[in-house]
């Protein structure tokens, strides 16, 4: 088993699709009355998070609690990052406190692999700046796999601001090691350049949504911050709305058995309608469900529980 | 003191004996007090000289100093370095570049020759009074915001016209500030899969291609700071061929590494402008033979520790070069001396105007600025062990061909045995 997951890329087939199967036993658990595992009892998991991220904090919290692991939540707000600690003090500090996995989420790329460098215990990446977000990849798959039955052979679109979009980066590199064809929708300018050659030479690219849609067993929103538009990205939210937007009209243009997935959060009206937000078609609950088993399969595997 | 330097080869000639004293090349071989050097096997060099280092005094002396910074460039085999203007205060002043100019001095062990700022405080919006800078006595004659990029070019225009009266010249930092907002690297594959914001090559080529069309407008010298990119060599080539007065220097880290070494977010390979591709370093070293691209400069950049040691985007861009650009340019090209010599000496001289350097060491009455390397040597970098208050180069653990063994200051050594005799 590899030691951190710092990166999608850090997955070979064989690790990412047990990863997926330990999850599949991990989600059997919630079923159960008592949700517990013994299995990272005194193991200490910190989750040190230098952004803002409720949502990704307590799916992680909340895997490592049902693995019996303490859980120390280390945020950067009201600790001594606001009194200009480095995070080489604090990987320290955390080092010497004996902590197992350190699952850390920096605005800055590449913060992960820079802490891997000062800590004894895995790294887990739980979002780094624009790079990588990999357990929202591993839960997008572990979605994707239990709503259509298989990831070889798949049709993903991603659609949205790609450039600024570590979801995206994660889950290319991640189906693309799993079999599944992806196709990048979005306006050029939020397509970086090079992508393909820099993630998957098998990445396609496309511009037009409605020509992807009807050839798509998955579309998977991107969330758009309308900041991008003060940036000239785009000229207005109506317009990327209207040319990238999912609305119902979209949707109708996918296969019957084709699903719309988002991270979240959401942007209602803007890269998604609310009607198809909360349509069948959609799986963004089931994502959140399926992100705590995803990320109790990725501990305890990291940290060879037993 | 006189010396003796017997069987030396000068520029890869057939062995002599040289003989220094008085400060310059002497043709008198029979004076019985020298201090005889056994220079078999070594190449003398025109002292290099370096238009582009930063040597972080005044201001932030826990990084470099202008001594422990001159120490570095002899060891190194420089005898002349032009300080830039990014100090702070900024060299925008006769003040300042006359204190720099006279901490040069008083370390004696190379000639620290400042750069003056371009505009008030490197801000990009007012001159800076070069004419006082120039008339000082740190004689100022190039001029730079580097750091930042003259991006004004109506102030750029100005700029140039200006420093005629004192033959002065504009070093560019090329870069458009709007297409490098918060750019971290090169724009390319490997910034699209790291995640971070990419540095795009046309920022640099698009204020070249301005500043020579503004150059030839007005009739001035312009200077291209640390030339990074193939599309870069391009302009400058039909510049050349125009007749336009533009010089340019490229930096050993971008005649060797490539942005591939950003991919463990070790911020040592953190610079600006970015490492490139490999295509880029192939049309850069072509750049150099062909003389396209004028002198090798080494943007030595020390910074401490903690500048270095965090995260990628909050790092410090910028690496130490003095004391391995010479090993760098003779691995890349070889033991071709007389190339060495132009591009590191006589032509970076020539562009900082410092008469003294960069001189014919077969003739007597040459100022006695040189320095001897034995291209047999092999060193491993340690940066525990360079002279650089800094410890930040991205040559750690890397083998090298080149050992300077001395250097000598207007007949003074700087260096001895490979070590600083002060």
């Amino acid at each position: 088993m590899i030691k951190h997951l710092r990166s999608a890329a850090d997955l070979d087939a064989a690790t990412a699709t047990l990863i997926l199967d330990t999850a599949a036993e991990m989600a059997a658990l919630s079923g159960r009355e008592v949700k517990k595992l013994p299995a990272l009892r005194g193991r200490t998991v910190v989750n040190l998070f230098y952004e803002d991220s409720t949502r990704t904090r307590i799916s992680f919290e909340a895997a490592a609690k049902r693995l019996s692991a303490d859980v120390i939540n280390f945020s950067a707000k009201g600790s001594s990052v606001s009194k200009g600690e480095s995070l080489k003090d604090t990987a320290l500090t955390l080092q010497a406190m004996g902590a197992d996995a350190v699952v850390i989420r920096h605005s800055a790329s590449g913060a992960p692999h820079r802490l891997a460098n000062w800590v004894d215990g895995s790294v887990v990446n739980a979002g780094d700046g624009t790079h990588e977000h990999p357990t929202q990849a591993l839960l997008d798959a572990y979605t994707m796999r239990s709503r259509l039955g298989r990831l070889d052979g798949l049709k993903v679109a991603i659609v949205g601001d790609v450039l600024h979009s570590r979801v995206a980066r994660s889950n290319v590199l991640l189906l693309t090691t799993l079999g599944a064809q992806v196709t990048l929708v979005g306006p050029p300018t939020l397509i970086p350049l090079d992508v393909a050659a820099a993630l998957s030479e098998k990445t396609q690219v496309s511009y037009d949504l409605d020509a992807v849609l009807p050839d798509s067993d998955v579309v998977m929103m991107l969330r758009v911050q309308t900041e991008r538009m003060q940036d000239s990205y785009f000229p207005s939210a109506r317009e990327y709305s209207r040319r990238y937007g999912l609305d119902m009209l979209r949707m109708r243009k996918l296969p019957e058995h084709a699903i719309v997935m988002h991270p979240g959060p959401m942007n209602r009206g803007m890269e998604i309608a609310p009607e198809v937000a909360d349509s069948p078609r959609s799986t963004i609950v089931e994502q959140v469900a399926n992100g705590v088993s995803v990320r109790m399969a990725v501990l305890y595997l990291l940290l060879g529980g037993k | 003191m006189a010396y003796l330097l017997k069987g030396v080869s000068i520029l890869g000639a057939e062995p002599t004996d040289l003989f220094i004293k008085d400060g310059v090349i002497s043709s008198d071989k029979a004076g019985k007090d020298a201090e005889v050097i056994d220079a078999s096997g070594l190449v003398a060099l025109p002292g290099l000289v370096d238009v582009h280092t930063h040597l972080r005094e005044p201001g932030r002396e826990d990084a470099e100093t202008v001594e422990t910074g001159s120490r570095a460039a002899a060891l190194g085999g420089y005898t002349a370095v032009c300080a830039m203007a990014n100090t702070s205060p900024v060299a925008d002043t006769a003040g300042v570049v006359e204190q720099v100019w006279r901490l040069g001095r008083e370390a004696g062990l190379v000639d620290v020759q400042p750069i003056g700022a371009v505009t008030v405080g490197l801000a990009g919006k007012q001159m800076a009074e070069l004419g006082a800078m120039a008339t000082s006595a740190a004689n100022v004659r190039i001029f730079s915001d580097d750091g930042f990029c003259v991006a004004d070019p109506k102030l750029m225009r100005r700029a140039l016209e200006y420093v005629k009266a004192f033959d002065g010249v504009i070093a560019q930092h090329a870069e458009e500030p709007r297409l490098t907002e918060g750019a971290q690297m090169h724009e390319g594959e490997v910034s699209t899969r790291l995640g971070l914001t990419g540095w795009p090559a046309v920022a640099e080529e698009a204020i070249i291609a301005r500043d020579v069309l503004l150059a030839e407008h007005v009739g001035s010298r312009l200077h291209v700071c640390h030339v990074s990119t193939a599309g870069s060599v391009e302009v400058l080539r039909q510049a050349k061929a125009r007749g336009v007065r533009v010089t340019a220097e490229v930096t050993p880290h971008h005649l060797l590494l490539t942005d591939e070494l950003a991919a463990g977010y070790d911020p040592v390979f953190k610079v600006n402008p970015p490492l490139r591709t490999r295509s880029d370093v192939e049309a850069l070293r072509q750049a150099l033979l062909d003389g396209i691209i004028d002198v090798v400069a080494t943007d030595h950049a020390p910074h401490a520790v903690q500048d270095k040691e965090c995260e990628w985007a909050y790092a410090r861009p910028g690496m130490l070069g003095l004391e391995t650009a010479l090993p760098i340019v003779l691995s890349v090209f070889g033991e071709q001396w007389d190339l060495i010599a132009d591009r590191m000496s006589i032509a970076p001289a020539r562009i900082a105007g410092l008469a003294g350097h960069g001189g014919d060491l077969t003739k007597a009455g040459t100022p006695a600025n040189l320095t001897l390397v034995d291209p047999k040597a092999r060193w491993v970098v340690d940066p525990g062990g360079l002279a650089s208050r800094s410890r930040n180069t991205p040559y750690a653990g890397l083998t090298l061909p080149g050992r300077i063994v001395a250097t000598f200051l207007r007949g003074e050594a700087t260096v001895l045995d490979g070590k600083a005799v002060k």
